[in-house]
């Protein structure tokens, strides 16, 4: 359904934009309608960068992002806006997701005034009760409060609920879970397997493996803006075949594990080179599982 | 305190709580009946006056009395039909001149700060020219080869001059303010550019806002007040400058005439004054830490 092809992304830095940084290099994934496809990495390897892209928030450099077969780069804004009826986002901090002086619930009413100005008020209020519900809120302990009323996870879920009154295909989640506490966090990341039975293609973008591992069937790990490795989570955690994700595997702390029981020597990887240039080939090693190759 | 005490305030909500506490600092209070009091008189005081604030309609020299209340000039003229005119014309320089610096301010430092890239650099360094130009000799010189000098003209050129501060400052806080996600999810409803500036980080800066917008107006006051002394003032009109200038030009100091320049140089004194009382005032009323407790 979404798929990106080949896709760059340079970012002008400096003064007089004279200088660039490549931050995502080469990247070609798709999700198919029904998938949590979960995208990780270390700190600046472009993950939000990709997920911008998907968003059009930031422009693409080379390749092309399709969504059901056609380029969705929009000229103009009436085909921006239609492309946000399919395709929304929700982003890593809840508190910036909303503007603060105004109330938690105007996020609903702005969607009305840009797809529905034709529904009627009362008719509004209960598809928005609704897509609450559906997220598992109150609406009575969420409507008509200010932002630091409300708890992140809370919050969140109203960001869920806000893009479920689009009836969209794809859902960009950058982070959405990292500020949240762990009590709250499971419930949201429930609330996306449910999204993934109703048949929207959600892109998980998370540096904790243990959340890809739980949510997602398919997973692509990035490292320096790159993909490194690829494919079916089950085969990508058992068995992992590029030493970045060996040693991403290996920094997640395990229950059964202390720290004073030492931890094991990272592999040595290769330093960030010219990012200009191809990354190594992706090669396919096993079925459902892609590494890159040792340059 | 009881639990209805805490419902009640709870009610006048965070933007009738500015207002109240707006109209509650007494520095805000005194500032703005001041500056309205002037306007009043400058807005209203015309009409039952004569139109001609130049005409020559009484004794020379008189010291204020029941029938010239502010005296009259040198030549004549009523200082307080003068005075009444003046007003209007000075508040007409500030709302004209703060007005097209706040609108050029405010264009430059939205666009500069939310485009960001190349049209930032460039309107960036149109405000720095702008900025470091010796405002009064420009000043100075276009209003010398001025064919005719009015208060409107004269409100333009300093309009012109005076937005770069405030670009400056939007700009700055733009910039912070487009980096929020929440300027992000308006774009994926769908709002256009200036949507978003209008409705998701003007209301953010609205005090700032508001602030510089007093600042500019009594800036433009003082500033017109300033050309108008140095003789560059509007040629058709009285202004408390002009009013300033021809009191002086005429000596009236040494001549003890005090009821001719007093007036005027007091009232710029306090409208601007004012206005500067309504600042400071206005920034406690958003600055909850500098709140007097
Ligand atoms: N607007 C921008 N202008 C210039 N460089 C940028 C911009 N946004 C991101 N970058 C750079 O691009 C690289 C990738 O950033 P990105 O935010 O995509 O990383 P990330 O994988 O999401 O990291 P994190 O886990 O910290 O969120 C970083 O080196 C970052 O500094
Ligand atoms: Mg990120």
């Amino acid at each position: 359904m979404l798929e990106l092809k080949h896709v760059w992304k340079s970012y002008r830095i400096g003064a007089l934009g004279s200088k660039r940084l490549t931050a995502v290099r080469d990247v070609s994934i798709d999700i198919a309608p029904g998938e949590v496809l979960s995208v990780v990495g270390e700190s600046g390897s472009g993950k939000t960068t990709i997920g911008k892209m998907v968003l059009q928030l930031t422009s693409v450099t080379r390749g092309e992002i399709l969504l059901d077969g056609e380029d969705v780069t929009a000229h103009g804004h009436a085909e921006r806006k239609a492309y946000y009826r399919k395709v929304q986002g929700v982003f890593q901090d809840p508190f910036s997701s909303y503007n603060p002086i105004f109330k938690a619930d105007r996020i609903f009413e702005t969607v009305r005034e840009s797809y529905f100005p034709g529904v009627k008020r009362a008719e509004w209020t209960a598809r928005v009760e609704d897509v609450l519900q559906g997220v598992r809120l109150d609406p009575g302990s969420v409507l008509d409060k200010y932002p630091h009323q409300l708890s992140g996870g809370q919050l969140q879920r109203m960001l869920i609920a806000r893009a479920l009154l689009l009836d969209i295909k794809v859902l960009v989640a950058d982070e959405i879970i990292s500020m949240l506490d762990a009590s709250t966090r499971i419930d949201v990341l429930n609330l996306l397997g449910e999204l993934k039975e109703r048949g929207l293609g959600v892109l998980f973008i998370t540096h904790d493996l243990s959340l890809a591992n739980y949510i997602s069937e398919r997973v692509v790990i990035m490292r320096h803006g790159a993909v490194v490795e690829a494919g079916a989570t089950g085969k990508v955690f058992t068995d992992p075949r590029h030493p970045y994700s060996r040693n991403l595997l290996a920094s997640v702390p395990q229950l059964h594990r202390k720290w004073s029981d030492g931890t094991a020597e990272p592999e040595a990887l290769e330093p960030d080179g010219d990012r200009d240039v191809a990354p190594p080939p992706l090669t396919e090693v096993d079925e459902h599982h892609w590494v890159a190759a040792a340059p | 305190m009881s639990a209805e005490v805490v419902l009640q305030t709870e009610r006048i909500g965070r933007r009738h709580e500015h207002l109240y506490f707006a109209l509650r600092n007494p520095k805000v209070a005194i500032g703005l009946a001041i500056v309205l009091a002037l306007l009043l008189l400058g807005l209203f005081g015309p009409f039952f006056l004569s139109d001609s604030p130049n005409e020559y309609v009484g004794p020379k020299s008189e010291a204020p009395s029941g029938e010239y209340w502010f005296g009259t000039t040198y030549f004549g003229q009523d200082v307080f039909t003068q005075f009444v005119h003046g007003l209007r014309s000075s508040y007409l320089v500030g709302t004209l001149g703060g007005g097209i610096s706040f609108v050029i301010g405010l264009a430059v430092g939205f666009t500069a700060g939310y485009r960001g890239g190349m049209v930032d650099e460039v309107l960036n360094m149109i405000t720095n020219v702008v900025l470091v130009l010796p405002a009064l000799a420009v000043l100075i010189v276009i209003s010398s080869y001025l064919e005719v000098r009015g208060v409107v003209s004269q409100a333009v050129i300093i309009g012109i001059f005076s937005w770069p501060w405030v670009a400056r400052a939007v700009r700055a806080q733009t910039f912070t303010l487009a980096n929020r996600d929440y300027v992000d999810l308006a774009r994926l409803t769908g709002k256009r550019s200036w949507q978003i500036i209008v409705r998701e980080i003007m209301p953010n800066m609205a005090s700032y806002l508001l602030m510089s917008m007093i600042l500019l107006f009594g800036g433009a006051i003082l500033f017109a007040a300033m050309l108008d002394f140095i003789g560059l003032g509007p040629a058709n009109a009285v202004s408390l400058g002009t009013m300033m200038q021809q009191s002086m030009a005429w000596s009236s100091l040494h001549l003890g005439m005090w009821w001719w320049f007093v007036p005027p140089g007091l009232a710029i004194t306090l409208i601007v004054g004012a206005l500067y009382i309504t600042n400071v005032g206005l920034d406690e009323v958003f600055n909850p830490k500098l709140r007097e407790m």
